[in-house]
Protein backbone atom coordinates (compact mmCIF):
# COMPACT_ATOMS: atom_id res chain seq x y z
CA UNK A 1 0.00 0.00 0.00
CA UNK A 2 2.43 2.41 1.19
CA UNK A 3 6.04 2.32 -0.28
CA UNK A 4 8.98 4.12 0.40
CA UNK A 5 11.74 3.64 -1.72
CA UNK A 6 15.40 4.98 -0.36
CA UNK A 7 13.92 8.36 1.10
CA UNK A 8 16.44 10.96 2.14
CA UNK A 9 15.91 14.34 4.42
CA UNK A 10 18.69 17.20 4.75
CA UNK A 11 17.70 19.92 7.06
CA UNK A 12 20.76 22.39 5.62
CA UNK A 13 23.52 20.45 5.38
CA UNK A 14 22.70 17.72 8.08
CA UNK A 15 21.14 14.89 6.98
CA UNK A 16 18.57 13.67 9.10
CA UNK A 17 17.06 9.99 7.10
CA UNK A 18 19.72 8.06 5.22
CA UNK A 19 18.54 6.09 2.28
CA UNK A 20 15.53 4.48 3.83
CA UNK A 21 13.24 1.62 2.02
CA UNK A 22 10.50 0.13 3.36
CA UNK A 23 7.11 -0.85 2.71
CA UNK A 24 3.21 -1.05 4.72
CA UNK A 25 1.01 -3.62 3.54
CA UNK A 26 -2.41 -3.43 3.25
CA UNK A 27 -4.74 -4.00 6.79
CA UNK A 28 -0.87 -4.03 8.03
CA UNK A 29 -0.40 -2.32 11.46
CA UNK A 30 3.55 -1.44 11.78
CA UNK A 31 5.21 -0.07 14.39
CA UNK A 32 8.20 2.20 14.11
CA UNK A 33 10.70 2.41 16.91
CA UNK A 34 13.72 4.37 17.64
CA UNK A 35 16.06 6.18 20.21
CA UNK A 36 15.15 9.90 20.19
CA UNK A 37 16.73 11.89 17.56
CA UNK A 38 16.70 8.81 14.70
CA UNK A 39 14.43 10.42 12.79
CA UNK A 40 10.95 9.18 13.31
CA UNK A 41 8.97 12.30 13.06
CA UNK A 42 10.45 13.84 10.71
CA UNK A 43 9.77 10.47 8.37
CA UNK A 44 6.19 10.73 9.27
CA UNK A 45 6.00 14.28 8.35
CA UNK A 46 7.37 13.79 5.03
CA UNK A 47 4.44 10.82 4.35
CA UNK A 48 2.15 13.10 5.53
CA UNK A 49 3.68 15.73 2.99
CA UNK A 50 4.12 18.20 6.29
CA UNK A 51 8.04 18.30 5.19
CA UNK A 52 9.22 18.41 1.71
CA UNK A 53 11.57 15.35 0.89
CA UNK A 54 15.34 15.68 -0.64
CA UNK A 55 15.79 12.89 -2.54
CA UNK A 56 14.10 9.59 -3.09
CA UNK A 57 10.45 8.29 -3.47
CA UNK A 58 7.10 7.47 -2.14
CA UNK A 59 4.05 5.74 -3.52
CA UNK A 60 0.80 5.13 -2.50
CA UNK A 61 -1.23 3.15 -3.88
CA UNK A 62 0.79 2.53 -7.05
CA UNK A 63 1.16 6.21 -7.23
CA UNK A 64 4.25 8.67 -7.25
CA UNK A 65 2.99 11.13 -4.19
CA UNK A 66 7.12 12.08 -3.65
CA UNK A 67 5.81 15.88 -4.57
CA UNK A 68 2.10 15.75 -3.96
CA UNK A 69 0.68 18.58 -1.57
CA UNK A 70 -0.68 17.58 1.93
CA UNK A 71 -3.94 18.41 0.65
CA UNK A 72 -3.64 15.67 -2.11
CA UNK A 73 -2.41 13.41 -0.10
CA UNK A 74 -5.47 13.71 2.41
CA UNK A 75 -7.45 13.42 -0.45
CA UNK A 76 -6.25 9.98 -1.66
CA UNK A 77 -6.25 8.52 2.15
CA UNK A 78 -3.55 9.60 4.60
CA UNK A 79 -3.90 10.73 7.64
CA UNK A 80 -2.06 11.65 10.34
CA UNK A 81 -2.34 12.20 14.26
CA UNK A 82 -0.25 14.81 16.24
CA UNK A 83 2.83 13.97 18.89
CA UNK A 84 1.83 17.55 20.30
CA UNK A 85 -1.76 17.28 20.18
CA UNK A 86 -2.99 19.94 18.04
CA UNK A 87 -7.32 20.49 18.20
CA UNK A 88 -9.29 23.34 17.69
CA UNK A 89 -9.12 24.56 20.79
CA UNK A 90 -12.35 26.89 20.88
CA UNK A 91 -14.43 24.37 19.12
CA UNK A 92 -16.38 21.40 21.28
CA UNK A 93 -15.11 18.19 20.96
CA UNK A 94 -18.00 17.07 18.95
CA UNK A 95 -17.09 19.99 16.34
CA UNK A 96 -13.48 19.32 16.03
CA UNK A 97 -15.19 15.69 14.41
CA UNK A 98 -17.72 16.96 12.47
CA UNK A 99 -15.26 19.51 10.70
CA UNK A 100 -12.98 16.42 9.77
CA UNK A 101 -16.83 14.78 8.36
CA UNK A 102 -17.72 17.68 6.64
CA UNK A 103 -14.23 18.07 5.03
CA UNK A 104 -14.74 14.60 4.39
CA UNK A 105 -17.74 14.50 2.34
CA UNK A 106 -17.09 18.09 0.81
CA UNK A 107 -19.83 19.92 2.42
CA UNK A 108 -17.45 22.10 3.92
CA UNK A 109 -18.02 24.69 1.02
CA UNK A 110 -21.95 24.58 2.41
CA UNK A 111 -22.07 28.57 3.55
CA UNK A 112 -25.94 29.11 4.56
CA UNK A 113 -27.79 26.05 6.49
CA UNK A 114 -25.70 25.96 9.92
CA UNK A 115 -24.27 23.10 10.89
CA UNK A 116 -26.78 21.51 12.93
CA UNK A 117 -28.68 20.93 9.87
CA UNK A 118 -26.82 17.99 8.54
CA UNK A 119 -28.08 15.72 11.00
CA UNK A 120 -26.67 12.40 9.65
CA UNK A 121 -23.21 13.44 9.41
CA UNK A 122 -23.76 14.98 13.31
CA UNK A 123 -25.01 11.13 14.32
CA UNK A 124 -21.81 9.92 12.51
CA UNK A 125 -19.64 12.15 14.78
CA UNK A 126 -21.37 10.50 17.51
CA UNK A 127 -20.66 7.74 17.06
CA UNK A 128 -16.45 8.18 15.80
CA UNK A 129 -17.12 9.68 19.37
CA UNK A 130 -18.88 6.45 21.16
CA UNK A 131 -16.15 4.57 19.38
CA UNK A 132 -13.12 5.97 20.91
CA UNK A 133 -14.87 6.25 24.35
CA UNK A 134 -15.41 10.04 24.56
CA UNK A 135 -18.94 10.08 23.11
CA UNK A 136 -20.46 11.22 26.50
CA UNK A 137 -17.99 14.32 26.61
CA UNK A 138 -19.64 16.40 22.97
CA UNK A 139 -20.10 19.31 24.47
CA UNK A 140 -16.93 19.74 26.14
CA UNK A 141 -14.15 22.20 25.31
CA UNK A 142 -10.72 20.15 23.92
CA UNK A 143 -9.10 22.16 26.89
CA UNK A 144 -11.16 20.81 29.47
CA UNK A 145 -10.09 17.45 28.90
CA UNK A 146 -7.76 15.24 30.26
CA UNK A 147 -4.11 14.67 28.60
CA UNK A 148 -5.55 10.71 27.53
CA UNK A 149 -8.96 12.38 26.12
CA UNK A 150 -7.25 14.70 24.14
CA UNK A 151 -4.47 12.20 22.67
CA UNK A 152 -7.84 9.93 21.90
CA UNK A 153 -9.80 12.84 20.37
CA UNK A 154 -6.32 13.84 18.08
CA UNK A 155 -6.55 10.51 16.71
CA UNK A 156 -10.23 9.78 16.44
CA UNK A 157 -9.92 12.98 13.84
CA UNK A 158 -7.37 11.40 11.77
CA UNK A 159 -9.90 8.69 12.21
CA UNK A 160 -12.47 10.96 11.05
CA UNK A 161 -11.22 11.66 7.67
CA UNK A 162 -11.87 8.10 6.53
CA UNK A 163 -7.97 7.47 5.28
CA UNK A 164 -6.91 4.07 4.13
CA UNK A 165 -3.59 4.69 6.09
CA UNK A 166 -3.07 6.67 9.35
CA UNK A 167 -0.27 8.15 10.19
CA UNK A 168 0.37 7.74 14.35
CA UNK A 169 2.89 9.64 15.78
CA UNK A 170 3.48 8.54 19.78
CA UNK A 171 -0.42 8.09 20.18
CA UNK A 172 -0.05 7.47 24.18
CA UNK A 173 2.66 9.96 24.86
CA UNK A 174 1.69 11.68 28.24
CA UNK A 175 -0.86 9.38 28.27
CA UNK A 176 -1.21 8.35 32.08
CA UNK A 177 0.58 4.43 32.32
CA UNK A 178 -2.34 2.82 33.27
CA UNK A 179 -4.59 4.07 30.68
CA UNK A 180 -2.15 3.53 28.26
CA UNK A 181 -3.68 0.09 26.83
CA UNK A 182 -7.55 0.81 27.40
CA UNK A 183 -6.11 4.01 24.23
CA UNK A 184 -4.63 1.72 22.40
CA UNK A 185 -7.45 -1.02 22.86
CA UNK A 186 -9.83 2.01 21.39
CA UNK A 187 -7.63 2.88 18.70
CA UNK A 188 -7.00 -1.09 17.28
CA UNK A 189 -10.00 -2.32 17.64
CA UNK A 190 -11.53 1.40 15.90
CA UNK A 191 -8.74 1.12 12.82
CA UNK A 192 -9.10 -3.12 12.71
CA UNK A 193 -13.11 -2.31 11.80
CA UNK A 194 -12.61 0.01 9.17
CA UNK A 195 -9.66 -2.44 7.60
CA UNK A 196 -7.08 0.54 7.75
CA UNK A 197 -3.19 0.28 7.53
CA UNK A 198 -1.40 2.20 10.40
CA UNK A 199 2.12 3.44 10.93
CA UNK A 200 2.38 3.90 14.70
CA UNK A 201 5.37 5.66 16.51
CA UNK A 202 5.60 4.49 19.88
CA UNK A 203 7.92 3.92 22.99
CA UNK A 204 6.42 1.18 24.75
CA UNK A 205 8.05 -2.00 23.98
CA UNK A 206 4.73 -3.90 25.81
CA UNK A 207 2.51 -1.81 23.52
CA UNK A 208 4.70 -2.49 20.19
CA UNK A 209 4.87 -6.32 20.80
CA UNK A 210 0.86 -6.15 21.71
CA UNK A 211 -0.75 -4.82 18.95
CA UNK A 212 1.14 -4.38 16.36
CA UNK A 213 2.10 -7.12 13.10
CA UNK A 214 5.46 -5.61 12.26
CA UNK A 215 8.08 -3.29 13.33
CA UNK A 216 11.00 -1.08 11.82
CA UNK A 217 13.63 -0.37 14.01
CA UNK A 218 14.90 3.31 12.89
CA UNK A 219 18.62 4.56 13.94
CA UNK A 220 20.20 7.33 13.13
CA UNK A 221 18.63 7.83 10.49
CA UNK A 222 17.95 4.81 8.32
CA UNK A 223 16.06 1.34 9.03
CA UNK A 224 18.34 -1.36 10.78
CA UNK A 225 15.58 -3.92 11.31
CA UNK A 226 12.25 -5.32 10.06
CA UNK A 227 10.36 -7.81 10.97
CA UNK A 228 7.58 -9.59 13.88
CA UNK A 229 8.20 -7.86 17.23
CA UNK A 230 9.23 -11.08 19.30
CA UNK A 231 11.97 -11.34 16.51
CA UNK A 232 13.64 -8.19 16.66
CA UNK A 233 13.74 -7.45 20.01
CA UNK A 234 16.51 -10.86 20.40
CA UNK A 235 18.78 -8.91 17.40
CA UNK A 236 21.77 -7.62 19.56
CA UNK A 237 21.65 -4.48 17.68
CA UNK A 238 18.18 -3.69 18.08
CA UNK A 239 18.52 -3.83 21.83
CA UNK A 240 21.73 -2.07 21.35
CA UNK A 241 20.01 1.09 20.17
CA UNK A 242 17.03 0.69 21.88
CA UNK A 243 18.35 -0.24 25.60
CA UNK A 244 21.78 0.40 25.35
CA UNK A 245 22.82 -3.47 26.19
CA UNK A 246 25.77 -4.19 24.44
CA UNK A 247 25.50 -8.10 23.36
CA UNK B 1 -47.43 22.97 20.62
CA UNK B 2 -43.90 22.86 19.23
CA UNK B 3 -44.79 27.05 18.37
CA UNK B 4 -46.05 28.02 21.45
CA UNK B 5 -42.61 26.67 23.33
CA UNK B 6 -40.76 28.46 20.72
CA UNK B 7 -42.69 31.79 20.84
CA UNK B 8 -42.17 31.47 25.19
CA UNK B 9 -38.55 31.48 24.58
CA UNK B 10 -37.00 34.35 26.89
CA UNK B 11 -34.58 34.69 22.74
CA UNK B 12 -37.52 35.36 21.19
CA UNK B 13 -38.96 37.85 23.02
CA UNK B 14 -35.75 39.68 23.19
CA UNK B 15 -35.54 39.43 19.34
CA UNK B 16 -39.29 40.69 18.59
CA UNK B 17 -39.22 43.46 21.40
CA UNK B 18 -35.94 44.66 19.13
CA UNK B 19 -37.39 44.39 16.06
CA UNK B 20 -40.80 46.53 17.04
CA UNK B 21 -38.23 49.14 18.26
CA UNK B 22 -36.72 49.54 15.01
CA UNK B 23 -39.28 49.71 13.40
CA UNK B 24 -41.14 52.09 15.72
CA UNK B 25 -37.80 54.28 15.85
CA UNK B 26 -38.83 56.99 13.24
CA UNK B 27 -41.75 57.86 15.45
CA UNK B 28 -39.24 57.93 18.37
CA UNK B 29 -35.90 59.58 17.30
CA UNK B 30 -36.19 63.14 15.86
CA UNK B 31 -34.88 63.27 12.40
CA UNK B 32 -31.66 64.43 13.70
CA UNK B 33 -31.22 61.19 15.42
CA UNK B 34 -32.86 58.96 12.99
CA UNK B 35 -30.06 59.62 10.32
CA UNK B 36 -27.74 59.46 13.14
CA UNK B 37 -29.22 56.05 13.89
CA UNK B 38 -29.05 55.25 10.05
CA UNK B 39 -25.65 56.06 9.76
CA UNK B 40 -24.91 53.55 12.69
CA UNK B 41 -26.89 51.04 10.64
CA UNK B 42 -24.53 50.86 7.64
CA UNK B 43 -21.73 50.95 9.72
CA UNK B 44 -23.27 47.71 11.30
CA UNK B 45 -23.34 46.06 8.60
CA UNK B 46 -19.71 47.23 7.38
CA UNK B 47 -18.28 45.66 10.85
CA UNK B 48 -20.62 42.47 10.64
CA UNK B 49 -18.44 41.33 7.61
CA UNK B 50 -15.18 42.78 9.20
CA UNK B 51 -15.80 40.97 12.02
CA UNK B 52 -16.52 37.59 9.94
CA UNK B 53 -12.30 38.09 9.08
CA UNK B 54 -11.54 39.67 12.49
CA UNK B 55 -13.42 37.43 15.00
CA UNK B 56 -14.49 34.18 12.95
CA UNK B 57 -11.47 34.02 10.69
CA UNK B 58 -8.61 35.11 13.28
CA UNK B 59 -6.96 38.03 10.40
CA UNK B 60 -7.25 41.75 11.72
CA UNK B 61 -7.77 44.05 8.76
CA UNK B 62 -6.89 47.83 8.51
CA UNK B 63 -7.60 48.24 5.20
CA UNK B 64 -11.19 47.69 5.06
CA UNK B 65 -11.62 51.11 4.32
CA UNK B 66 -10.46 50.62 0.77
CA UNK B 67 -13.70 47.65 0.19
CA UNK B 68 -16.67 50.38 1.99
CA UNK B 69 -14.71 53.14 -0.29
CA UNK B 70 -15.52 50.72 -3.47
CA UNK B 71 -18.63 50.16 -2.53
CA UNK B 72 -19.58 54.32 -1.58
CA UNK B 73 -17.72 54.86 -5.27
CA UNK B 74 -19.46 51.89 -7.09
CA UNK B 75 -22.78 53.72 -6.49
CA UNK B 76 -21.33 57.91 -6.77
CA UNK B 77 -19.60 56.84 -10.03
CA UNK B 78 -22.55 55.31 -11.62
CA UNK B 79 -24.50 58.15 -11.18
CA UNK B 80 -21.95 60.17 -13.04
CA UNK B 81 -21.49 57.83 -15.64
CA UNK B 82 -24.62 56.03 -16.15
CA UNK B 83 -27.55 58.77 -15.25
CA UNK B 84 -30.11 57.16 -16.74
CA UNK B 85 -29.65 53.74 -14.12
CA UNK B 86 -29.34 55.34 -11.12
CA UNK B 87 -32.13 53.50 -9.41
CA UNK B 88 -31.43 51.28 -6.21
CA UNK B 89 -32.19 47.77 -7.47
CA UNK B 90 -29.17 48.54 -10.07
CA UNK B 91 -26.69 50.71 -7.81
CA UNK B 92 -26.49 47.94 -4.92
CA UNK B 93 -25.69 45.16 -7.17
CA UNK B 94 -23.01 47.06 -8.80
CA UNK B 95 -21.38 48.00 -5.66
CA UNK B 96 -21.31 44.53 -4.79
CA UNK B 97 -20.07 43.94 -7.73
CA UNK B 98 -16.99 46.60 -7.37
CA UNK B 99 -16.77 45.64 -4.33
CA UNK B 100 -16.20 42.04 -4.63
CA UNK B 101 -13.87 42.57 -7.50
CA UNK B 102 -11.44 44.72 -5.43
CA UNK B 103 -11.47 42.46 -2.34
CA UNK B 104 -11.20 39.49 -4.94
CA UNK B 105 -7.96 41.48 -5.81
CA UNK B 106 -6.61 42.79 -2.60
CA UNK B 107 -7.59 39.29 -0.91
CA UNK B 108 -5.55 37.71 -3.20
CA UNK B 109 -2.48 39.55 -2.31
CA UNK B 110 -3.06 39.71 1.40
CA UNK B 111 -4.19 36.14 2.42
CA UNK B 112 -0.83 34.94 1.33
CA UNK B 113 0.34 36.25 4.76
CA UNK B 114 -1.02 36.09 8.52
CA UNK B 115 -0.92 38.61 11.75
CA UNK B 116 0.55 41.92 11.33
CA UNK B 117 2.29 41.25 7.89
CA UNK B 118 -1.84 40.50 7.04
CA UNK B 119 -2.94 43.71 8.83
CA UNK B 120 0.30 46.01 7.09
CA UNK B 121 -0.78 44.56 3.83
CA UNK B 122 -4.64 45.08 3.87
CA UNK B 123 -3.36 48.77 5.10
CA UNK B 124 -1.09 49.65 3.05
CA UNK B 125 -3.56 48.34 -0.50
CA UNK B 126 -6.17 50.15 1.24
CA UNK B 127 -3.91 53.65 0.90
CA UNK B 128 -3.09 52.96 -2.60
CA UNK B 129 -7.00 52.83 -3.71
CA UNK B 130 -7.02 56.24 -1.35
CA UNK B 131 -4.39 57.56 -3.38
CA UNK B 132 -6.11 56.69 -6.52
CA UNK B 133 -9.32 58.23 -5.75
CA UNK B 134 -7.52 61.23 -4.61
CA UNK B 135 -5.63 61.75 -7.44
CA UNK B 136 -7.97 60.90 -9.98
CA UNK B 137 -9.49 64.32 -9.95
CA UNK B 138 -11.28 63.91 -13.39
CA UNK B 139 -12.49 60.78 -12.82
CA UNK B 140 -13.46 60.31 -9.20
CA UNK B 141 -13.73 64.41 -8.20
CA UNK B 142 -10.58 63.71 -5.96
CA UNK B 143 -10.94 65.70 -2.47
CA UNK B 144 -14.45 66.94 -4.21
CA UNK B 145 -16.13 63.96 -3.82
CA UNK B 146 -18.88 63.16 -5.80
CA UNK B 147 -22.61 63.87 -5.00
CA UNK B 148 -25.28 61.26 -4.67
CA UNK B 149 -28.91 61.84 -5.46
CA UNK B 150 -31.81 60.13 -4.13
CA UNK B 151 -32.30 57.16 -6.46
CA UNK B 152 -35.58 55.95 -7.62
CA UNK B 153 -36.90 52.34 -6.95
CA UNK B 154 -38.37 50.35 -9.82
CA UNK B 155 -38.99 53.31 -11.71
CA UNK B 156 -40.45 55.62 -9.25
CA UNK B 157 -38.69 58.27 -8.53
CA UNK B 158 -38.72 60.62 -5.33
CA UNK B 159 -39.19 64.31 -7.73
CA UNK B 160 -39.96 66.91 -4.91
CA UNK B 161 -38.57 64.37 -1.70
CA UNK B 162 -35.88 66.46 0.50
CA UNK B 163 -33.27 63.95 1.41
CA UNK B 164 -34.26 63.92 5.21
CA UNK B 165 -38.30 63.20 4.17
CA UNK B 166 -36.66 60.21 2.02
CA UNK B 167 -34.41 58.98 4.61
CA UNK B 168 -37.21 59.14 7.16
CA UNK B 169 -39.49 56.83 5.17
CA UNK B 170 -38.96 54.61 2.48
CA UNK B 171 -34.84 54.54 3.02
CA UNK B 172 -35.23 53.82 6.59
CA UNK B 173 -37.45 50.72 5.75
CA UNK B 174 -34.93 49.50 3.13
CA UNK B 175 -31.68 50.15 5.22
CA UNK B 176 -33.69 48.49 8.18
CA UNK B 177 -34.82 45.30 5.47
CA UNK B 178 -31.19 44.89 3.88
CA UNK B 179 -29.68 45.23 7.88
CA UNK B 180 -31.41 42.41 9.00
CA UNK B 181 -31.13 40.10 5.68
CA UNK B 182 -27.78 41.34 6.08
CA UNK B 183 -27.56 39.95 9.83
CA UNK B 184 -29.54 37.07 9.57
CA UNK B 185 -27.64 35.80 6.36
CA UNK B 186 -24.14 36.45 8.48
CA UNK B 187 -25.63 34.03 11.54
CA UNK B 188 -25.81 31.49 8.69
CA UNK B 189 -22.64 32.06 7.31
CA UNK B 190 -20.79 31.48 10.99
CA UNK B 191 -22.81 28.75 12.11
CA UNK B 192 -22.27 26.60 8.91
CA UNK B 193 -19.65 24.22 7.93
CA UNK B 194 -17.71 26.86 6.18
CA UNK B 195 -18.00 28.99 8.71
CA UNK B 196 -16.73 25.99 10.81
CA UNK B 197 -14.16 25.79 8.59
CA UNK B 198 -12.97 29.24 9.24
CA UNK B 199 -13.32 28.69 12.87
CA UNK B 200 -11.03 25.81 12.49
CA UNK B 201 -8.61 27.86 10.57
CA UNK B 202 -8.73 30.66 13.33
CA UNK B 203 -7.51 28.18 15.87
CA UNK B 204 -5.47 25.81 14.73
CA UNK B 205 -4.09 26.44 10.68
CA UNK B 206 -1.59 23.38 11.11
CA UNK B 207 -4.74 20.99 11.68
CA UNK B 208 -7.06 22.54 9.16
CA UNK B 209 -4.88 22.21 6.17
CA UNK B 210 -4.46 18.56 7.57
CA UNK B 211 -8.06 17.61 7.42
CA UNK B 212 -8.17 19.00 4.11
CA UNK B 213 -9.28 22.38 4.09
CA UNK B 214 -7.47 24.78 1.59
CA UNK B 215 -6.70 27.28 3.89
CA UNK B 216 -5.55 29.63 1.96
CA UNK B 217 -8.65 29.55 -0.51
CA UNK B 218 -10.81 29.94 2.47
CA UNK B 219 -9.36 32.54 3.79
CA UNK B 220 -9.40 34.62 0.61
CA UNK B 221 -13.60 33.85 1.00
CA UNK B 222 -14.10 34.71 4.19
CA UNK B 223 -11.59 38.39 3.14
CA UNK B 224 -14.43 38.30 -0.57
CA UNK B 225 -17.82 38.47 1.84
CA UNK B 226 -15.74 40.35 4.28
CA UNK B 227 -15.44 42.66 1.61
CA UNK B 228 -18.75 42.25 0.00
CA UNK B 229 -20.42 43.56 3.11
CA UNK B 230 -18.10 46.17 3.72
CA UNK B 231 -18.83 47.20 -0.09
CA UNK B 232 -22.37 46.64 0.81
CA UNK B 233 -22.31 49.13 3.49
CA UNK B 234 -20.48 51.99 1.95
CA UNK B 235 -22.74 51.87 -0.71
CA UNK B 236 -26.15 52.35 1.67
CA UNK B 237 -24.55 54.97 3.49
CA UNK B 238 -23.92 56.92 0.35
CA UNK B 239 -27.39 57.36 -0.02
CA UNK B 240 -27.57 58.56 3.70
CA UNK B 241 -24.68 60.91 3.96
CA UNK B 242 -25.17 62.43 0.01
CA UNK B 243 -21.80 63.07 -1.16
CA UNK B 244 -19.01 60.65 -0.88
CA UNK B 245 -15.34 61.52 -0.44
CA UNK B 246 -11.93 60.00 -0.69
CA UNK B 247 -11.73 59.99 3.04
CA UNK B 248 -13.39 56.43 3.35
CA UNK B 249 -10.50 54.53 1.73
CA UNK B 250 -8.36 56.34 4.47
CA UNK B 251 -6.94 54.16 7.24
CA UNK B 252 -8.71 56.69 9.96
CA UNK B 253 -11.72 55.06 8.65
CA UNK B 254 -10.36 51.49 8.75
CA UNK B 255 -9.26 52.24 12.14
CA UNK B 256 -12.99 53.25 13.39
CA UNK B 257 -13.95 49.97 11.87
CA UNK B 258 -11.74 48.24 13.81
CA UNK B 259 -12.75 50.67 16.95
CA UNK B 260 -16.87 49.72 16.33
CA UNK B 261 -15.98 45.81 16.34
CA UNK B 262 -13.81 46.24 19.55
CA UNK B 263 -16.28 48.07 20.85
CA UNK B 264 -19.55 45.66 20.68
CA UNK B 265 -16.87 42.70 20.74
CA UNK B 266 -15.88 40.65 18.35
CA UNK B 267 -16.49 37.31 20.01
CA UNK B 268 -20.24 37.17 19.59
CA UNK B 269 -22.23 37.79 16.45
CA UNK B 270 -24.11 40.84 17.56
CA UNK B 271 -21.13 43.13 19.16
CA UNK B 272 -20.07 45.13 16.20
CA UNK B 273 -23.55 45.89 15.59
CA UNK B 274 -23.81 46.79 18.95
CA UNK B 275 -20.35 48.14 18.53
CA UNK B 276 -21.34 50.61 15.07
CA UNK B 277 -24.72 51.93 16.59
CA UNK B 278 -23.03 53.25 20.31
CA UNK B 279 -19.96 54.41 18.46
CA UNK B 280 -21.59 56.41 15.46
CA UNK B 281 -23.71 58.33 18.67
CA UNK B 282 -20.58 58.25 20.75
CA UNK B 283 -18.58 59.71 18.00
CA UNK B 284 -21.33 62.65 17.07
CA UNK B 285 -22.21 63.18 20.61
CA UNK B 286 -18.40 63.60 21.71
CA UNK B 287 -17.27 66.09 18.47
CA UNK B 288 -20.42 68.17 19.51
CA UNK B 289 -19.67 68.80 23.11
CA UNK B 290 -15.93 69.09 22.59
CA UNK B 291 -13.70 70.23 20.38
CA UNK B 292 -11.12 67.34 22.70
CA UNK B 293 -13.35 64.55 21.45
CA UNK B 294 -10.72 62.33 20.16
CA UNK B 295 -9.48 61.96 23.56
CA UNK B 296 -13.19 61.36 24.83
CA UNK B 297 -12.78 58.30 22.40
CA UNK B 298 -9.30 57.38 23.25
CA UNK B 299 -10.28 57.45 26.93
CA UNK B 300 -12.78 54.55 25.99
CA UNK B 301 -10.71 52.62 23.67
CA UNK B 302 -8.39 52.41 26.89
CA UNK B 303 -10.76 51.49 29.51
CA UNK B 304 -12.65 48.71 27.00
CA UNK B 305 -9.36 47.03 26.79
CA UNK B 306 -8.84 47.48 30.40
CA UNK B 307 -11.81 46.97 32.00
CA UNK B 308 -14.20 45.19 29.21
CA UNK B 309 -11.93 43.05 26.81
CA UNK B 310 -14.80 40.91 25.41
CA UNK B 311 -16.92 44.47 24.60
CA UNK B 312 -20.27 45.57 25.47
CA UNK B 313 -21.70 42.94 23.81
CA UNK B 314 -19.27 40.16 24.74
CA UNK B 315 -19.34 41.41 28.50
CA UNK B 316 -23.30 41.28 28.09
CA UNK B 317 -23.29 37.82 27.19
CA UNK B 318 -20.77 37.05 29.87
CA UNK B 319 -23.20 38.25 32.38
CA UNK B 320 -26.21 36.61 31.65
CA UNK B 321 -24.18 33.23 31.25
CA UNK B 322 -23.28 33.88 34.60
CA UNK B 323 -26.40 34.91 35.74
CA UNK B 324 -28.42 31.89 34.20
CA UNK B 325 -25.63 29.52 36.03
CA UNK B 326 -25.90 31.22 39.07
CA UNK B 327 -29.80 30.09 39.34
CA UNK B 328 -28.94 26.85 37.39
CA UNK B 329 -26.68 26.03 40.16
CA UNK B 330 -29.24 27.12 42.78
CA UNK B 331 -32.17 25.10 41.29
CA UNK B 332 -29.90 22.00 41.30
Amino acid sequence: MLKVTRLVKDFGKARIIYPTTFEVKRDEIVSLVGPNGAGKTTLVNLISGHVKVTGGKIEFLERDITYASPYHRIKMGIARNFQITNLFDNSTVLDNIRICLFSVYGKIKRGILPATHYKAITEEAAEVLDTFGIGDKKEVFPGNLSEGDKKVLDTAMAFALKSKFLLLDEPTSGVATGDKFKVMDTIISAIKKERMACLIIEHDMDIVSDYTDRVLVLAEGTIIADGKPKEIMEQSNVKEVLFGVKA
Amino acid sequence: MALKRFLMRPRFIIYAVVILGFVFLPRLLSTFNLILFEYGLTFAIVALGFNLLLGYTGLLSFGHGAYFAAGAYGVAMTAKYFPAHFSLEILIPAALLVSLIISAIFGFVCVRHTRIFFSILALALSMLLYALVFKFYHVTGGSDGLYVKIPSVFGYTFEGVRRPQFLMGFYYYFLLGVFFAALILMKGIVSSPFGKALQAIRDNEVRAELIGIRVRRYRLYAFIISGMYAGLGGALWSFVNGHVTPDVAHWVFSGEIVYMTLLGGFAVLAGPVVGALIFTFLKLYAMGSTEYWMLIIGATLIILVLVLPAGIAGGFAKLVAKISQHFATRAA
